[in-house]
């Protein structure tokens, strides 16, 4: 049984606790820009806001959506990442987000760069759920990318 | 293969898929998405393996040997799917790609010049995307309106007793699906076409899901169109048919337009051939045609009534076995097995369809989850998403048993500390 693999994505601490204790489950009182995705295979579902301070940097996020573990865990893990962030900054740390997910085996310095993102690494053992870890990143680039213009 | 009725040998099936007998993370495969698509048999790989190596040649235009071999053929085969769905005449099955093709053939061809201002068109609750999406264009483009029926709330079979609301002198079209390949409901499809008949509505059943799973004949359903897709039955993937009754087919427009769906072509005009190549623009999928016709013949030796028995035995028996998890899963659809086909959907409070899914893959057990292609309906249960057992001729029993053993472990995992 392979169940030991299982427990690498769904016995992980920190996913455990992002499942059970999503982060920033409140919209913010003022909302700058939003990101949302929708994975069409699956109905899986992520709504992300975020407000920005004086110096365009996050200052609070939202989190709300409906999906499996990995996917959820993801999108709470990200509305803390993001935080204090400017928006190219949350370019960057996206592109090192999907590098690390789909990029060539990832280095051990890459991995420490993401901090807690890079439990998520343990995803890439189960190619088909990839896209589950990567709806909120995806989501989120569309959402800067429709601010910015 | 030939299978005594009262003998349903499974072991003498499942011989015949190769597939069957490979294993996934070393355990044995159990193939539990045949609503997705089936597995083929020897039979119809050879058929492809033949025609490519023996008379592999485009069909119609040829005088030699090859070309009328292959036609022939392929010619054959669309014979045999209209003998399998009970039409009169051959020419009234068209070939398409797939059940989608086969729905906007109808969206575009018929429904362009048929389908006016102020006249409603109808449909389940339990629609395919394919059987929805191309009617809201119609209804759209044309100022009609789609209605949707009621479901029952108790078990999600269709309201019947508000039935009469829906299908009014307004309907011009009732499209239906025969089996819901979202939660497996089997609509009764043909009350439903004589009160569409008795207003005057023309009728389109989707038997994608059904007609692999039991008989089904145009005849007796009175239905002006019937949809098929192929690899939902043995088939190759890339072929379906259209059934159209012979009159109706006659009046409408070509869909696509090309090489092999013209009589006459001048400069400026076009005169349309006969029926069906009036509907089959360029060279035909062939090789998948002739597929298609050795699926037909493998059900036929099985005997879709033996089909039929054999899944709604294996549908009782996996009800039965899923009752000892029924505190943490709901099953949709009706408790009775006559009333659905083989396929069991479900979802649990405590595991995302997904996070199931996977645990059960590492058991070697192939289900599908998600919206299965009908998202309205999944809005309408209060999910987003399912996790969906689909049973064949090559299910057993024993699977049944591995699948709730893993679902059993799987709730167990994932309400120890998940959530």
């Amino acid at each position: 049984m392979a169940l030991g693999n299982l427990d690498e994505i769904y016995r992980d601490d920190v996913i455990l606790d992002h499942r059970r204790n999503p982060r920033n489950p409140d919209r913010p009182d003022h909302v700058d820009f939003t990101a949302d995705g929708v994975n069409p295979f699956c109905g899986d579902e992520i709504h992300l806001q975020f407000k920005l301070n004086e110096e365009r940097r996050i200052a609070e996020v939202g989190f709300q959506g409906e999906g499996c573990s990995i996917n959820q865990a993801t999108g709470s893990m990200l509305s803390e990442a993001v935080k204090g962030l400017t928006l190219p900054e949350v370019k960057d740390l996206s592109s090192r987000f999907h590098e690390m997910m789909q990029g060539p085996d990832p280095t051990d310095d890459q991995l420490s760069n993401l901090g807690e993102l890079s439990v998520l690494v343990k995803v890439r053992e189960f190619p088909v759920r990839i896209k589950c870890a990567l709806l909120a990143w995806s989501a989120l680039d569309d959402g800067i990318d429709a601010a910015e213009r | 293969m030939r299978v005594n009725p009262l003998m349903y040998d499974v072991n003498r099936i499942r011989a015949d898929f190769p597939i069957l007998s490979r294993k996934v993370y070393g355990k044995p495969l159990v193939y539990l998405d045949n609503a997705a698509t089936t597995q083929k048999p020897r039979q119809v790989i050879q058929a492809l393996v033949d025609y490519y190596e023996g008379y592999n040649s485009n069909v119609h235009r040829g005088v030699h040997a090859l070309s009328q071999e292959a036609t022939d053929q392929y010619e054959a085969a669309r014979t045999k799917v209209a003998r399998f769905i009970g039409a009169e005449h051959p020419e009234e099955v068209v070939w398409t790609r797939n059940a989608s093709e086969s729905l906007n053939l109808v969206a575009y061809s018929w429904a362009q010049d048929n389908v006016r201002e102020g006249d409603e068109i109808v449909v389940t609750p339990y629609e395919h995307h394919s059987n929805l999406v191309p009617w809201q264009k119609v209804a759209r483009d044309k100022g009609a309106k789609l209605r949707v029926m009621p479901m029952s709330d108790d078990d999600q079979t269709l309201d019947m007793s508000r039935v009469d609301e829906f299908i009014t002198p307004r309907t011009r079209l009732l499209a239906v699906v025969h089996m819901s390949n979202g939660i497996g409901i089997i609509n009764p499809v043909k009350e439903l076409a004589a009160k569409a008949r008795k207003v005057g509505a023309t009728v389109l059943i989707d038997a994608t899901q059904s007609a692999p799973h039991l008989p089904v004949d145009v005849k007796d359903l009175d239905c002006d169109f019937l949809t098929l897709s192929g690899h939902k039955m043995l088939g190759p993937t890339g072929i379906g048919a259209l059934y159209g009754r012979r009159e109706v087919l006659e009046r409408m427009e070509p869909f696509m337009r090309g090489g092999e769906m013209v009589l006459e072509v001048w400069y400026d005009r076009a005169t349309w051939n006969d029926l069906p190549m009036k509907f089959e623009a360029g060279t035909p999928n062939i090789a998948d045609a002739i597929g298609f016709g050795a699926a037909i013949d493998y059900l036929n030796e099985i005997g879709m009534e033996n089909v039929r028995a054999h899944e709604v035995e294996l549908s009782a028996y996996a009800l039965e076995a899923f009752k000892e998890l029924e505190e943490d899963i709901d099953i949709f659809g009706p408790r009775d097995p006559q009333q659905r086909g083989g396929i069991i959907s479900f979802h649990s409070e405590i595991a995302h369809p997904h996070d199931l899914g996977t645990f059960l893959d590492r058991d070697g057990i192939a289900v599908r989850t998600g919206h299965h292609c009908t998202m309205p309906l999944m809005r309408q249960l209060g999910v987003v998403a399912t996790a969906r057992a689909s049973c064949y001729i090559y299910n057993t029993r024993e699977e049944i048993d591995k699948l709730v053993d893993s679902v059993k472990r799987a709730l167990r995992y994932f309400s120890d500390g998940a959530r």
